[in-house]
């Protein structure tokens, strides 16, 4: 468990004891458990009365818009992480900033276009 | 490392993943009952009702486990443990004192936010599988706060990122200083926010509005596997709070004695910022959907934004 893996290493196998805690406590369930199913216990149960027409209803999805803007901004995002740690180091320094403001710039005026297309107002 | 230390560092962390949400859950009835005018519980466990979770989850482990008939059975058994489990990964990089850490990997901050984001899955997919269509909204809606609310999240932790000039959580601890509380104070406010924002908690609870959408995507669930969703959310505040102080707030870092009693700083930030989660889940009305999105796109992304810059140039003009 030394180095670069070992780390992950170690992360897996908190996962799996994870996974292990999961299972262990499930089967532990299903041995205390009663398990009387009967038909009107199975049906679904929503608010409490008896559901009308399929689980999968058709609705607008609203914000599906924000979905798009999200994408673009998560994927730039991402590339802020490595930049930020060196920005600072000798030898950096303005030109770097002055990148960062490139980059924030576009950032922005992507949100104020968006903005005045009326996308983040709800329609 | 030998092999018992890596047992030690496992068992932490898996002894404070389940023991702190569970003082955060006892917290939270005590705190909430007494904002309320009310005692909570009072009799399990005789002093305070300090057993009533305990009490809690012995009945859950007792209560039948219902798949309704309209549900796909196997993304219905297997949600809870999505939204449980990387809860449990995150703590794994959490720092507590100096050295006190299970794993300190170097890109800690990045595999912290891309972790977390993971137990939103389970709501989305509790939701689907559920065959109800007030799950399927209450999913549909917590898919909606994941993305609104993820970027200004993202954007608050790197700027934490560029004030440090590391990914390593302990890295951040060790450089933090005390004016980064003014001078990082718009990412403290947008990060918090936000991670609330993820965990549903009120007055973000739209996805789980009980007098709207029943629970929303946890509306079918009964038993343990309910008993799970309530840990998760419950782990959710403990590592959004953890996460912050180790961020914004000095992690293990105290007025005196840090390298003794790191742990006991880090500790009672913790449970300052669970008291605040709490707080506002008393002390404020759910927000709306447009609200929330409103929130996100028109305030808290612009704002981050806005930190970023005044993170670079404060950095640079200082070197």
């Amino acid at each position: 468990m030394h180095g670069y893996f070992g780390a992950y290493g170690l992360v897996a196998l908190l996962l799996v004891v994870g996974a292990v805690f999961v299972t262990v406590a499930l089967t532990a369930n299903r041995l205390l458990r009663p398990a009387r199913p009967t038909p009107q216990k199975l049906l679904t149960y929503e608010c409490g009365v008896d559901p009308v027409g399929g689980g999968w209803a058709q609705s607008y999805v609203r914000y599906y818009v924000f979905t798009f803007l999200y994408v673009v901004f998560a994927v730039d995002a991402v590339f802020l992480f490595p930049w930020a740690t060196v920005f600072a180091a000798p030898g950096f320094g303005v030109a770097t900033l002055v990148e960062m403001f490139v980059f924030l710039g576009f950032l922005a005026v992507g949100i104020l276009y968006a903005w005045r297309k009326g996308v983040l107002s709800w329609a | 490392m030998t092999l018992l230390e890596i047992a030690a560092r496992l068992a932490l962390v898996v002894a404070a993943f389940l023991l702190l949400p569970l003082l955060v859950g006892q917290l939270e009835h005590k705190a909430m009952a007494h904002m309320q005018a009310r005692l909570g519980p009072m009799y399990a466990g005789g002093f305070h009702g300090w057993a009533q979770l305990i009490a809690d989850g012995v009945k859950f482990a007792q209560k039948e486990h219902v798949v309704p008939a309209e549900a796909d059975r196997k993304v219905f058994s297997l949600a809870p443990a999505v939204a449980l489990l990387p809860y449990l990964v995150v703590l794994v990089v959490v720092p507590v004192g100096p050295g006190l850490v299970a794993v300190d990997l170097d890109i800690g901050l990045f595999f912290v936010l891309a972790v977390m984001s993971v137990s939103v899955l389970g709501s989305v997919m509790a939701g689907w599988s559920s065959g109800n269509k007030y799950a399927l909204l209450g999913g549909l809606r917590s898919a909606a706060q994941l993305m609104a609310y993820e970027l200004p999240l993202v954007l608050a932790a790197s700027s934490v990122a560029m004030a440090a000039g590391t990914l390593s959580l302990s890295g951040i601890v060790e450089t933090w200083s005390p004016w980064w509380l003014v001078w990082q104070a718009p990412a403290a406010v947008i990060f918090f926010v936000a991670g609330l924002a993820e965990l549903h908690r009120p007055p973000f609870d739209m996805p789980v509005a009980d007098s709207e959408i029943v629970l929303g995507p946890y509306t079918e669930y009964t038993g343990l596997r309910f008993a799970l969703f309530l840990l998760a959310e419950y782990a959710g505040i403990v590592v959004l709070c953890a996460l912050t102080t180790v961020l914004f707030l000095g992690g293990w870092r105290g007025p005196f004695a840090d390298e003794e009693l790191g742990p006991v700083w880090f500790l009672i930030k913790l449970f300052v910022l669970a008291f605040v989660v709490i707080w506002l889940r008393v002390s404020n009305p759910r927000l709306r959907a447009d609200q929330l999105q409103k929130l996100a796109w028109q305030v808290l992304v612009p704002l981050s934004l806005a930190q970023l810059a005044l993170t670079g140039v404060v950095k640079v003009v200082m070197m």
